[in-house]
């Protein structure tokens, strides 16, 4: 079997982005979401995560979920600084509907207007949202 | 009387306004699963329930609350949190439960 690639890296890059639009516990779309992440992350691709709508909740600080028997994955966005990504962006708008700021989420985060997101989407090469 | 129960996020469904739209004076509405983000003051969708407040009886589940990290945050006045036994006694003291999904 061919090699796909050598030490250098990936022979090719691309731009990926996932935007996250769910909330975390109610369905599993965001903890899978997380999962196609971390796969691009293996592949060393660009990767940009993205938080939007009920999206942002995934970030919240201070979740406690053993009262209701599920894992709580929201540690693992600040694991992903080691697997290098550290594209995260949150929409402004989508923050300020739910009276939260950047002070109230787990990770650093790039907060982006509506206007700058849809600059930024329209770059990308691969675009996952869920 | 009705007990209610609404498990969807009001930010991403229109569940909570259809459940008000229809519910009766009096009735209890239970906010559990995505449904406890309805709970949270000072949001884009608070005054659905707080239009409603004092004449229908509106409960949180605090494990939902706690598992998205919602403990710390202020709920709109007036919305009493229960746990599963609270849950139970809810249903048994209702005449019929209609569970919103």
């Amino acid at each position: 079997m061919e090699e796909e690639w050598d030490e250098d890296g990936p022979e090719v890059v691309k731009r990926f982005m996932y935007v996250n639009r769910k909330a975390p516990y109610g369905t599993v779309y965001a903890l899978e979401m997380l999962e196609k992440v971390l796969i691009a992350a293996a592949f060393e691709q660009d990767v940009h995560v993205v938080f939007m709508d009920d999206g942002v909740y995934q970030l919240k600080k201070e979740q406690e979920t053993k009262g209701v028997n599920m894992k709580n994955f929201s540690p693992t966005f600040r694991a992903l600084e080691g697997y290098d990504v550290e594209k995260l962006y949150v929409e402004k708008e989508s923050l300020e509907a739910r009276g939260l700021t950047v002070e109230d989420l787990v990770v650093p985060v790039e907060v982006l207007s509506s206007d700058d997101l849809k600059s930024l989407m329209s770059k990308q090469e691969v675009i996952l949202t869920a | 009387m009705l007990l209610h129960t609404v498990n969807k996020s009001p930010f991403e469904r229109n569940t909570l306004e259809s459940c008000l739209r229809v519910c009766e004076d009096g009735a209890g509405i239970l906010l559990i699963e995505d449904g406890v983000y309805g709970a949270l003051d000072n949001t884009a969708v608070a005054d659905f329930i707080k239009k409603r407040m004092g004449n229908i009886k509106f409960y949180v589940l605090g494990p939902d609350v706690d598992a998205r990290g919602l403990a710390n945050q202020t709920m709109i006045d007036g919305i009493e949190s229960v746990d599963f036994g609270g849950f139970v006694d809810l249903v048994e003291k209702h005449t019929a439960t209609q569970a919103w999904l």
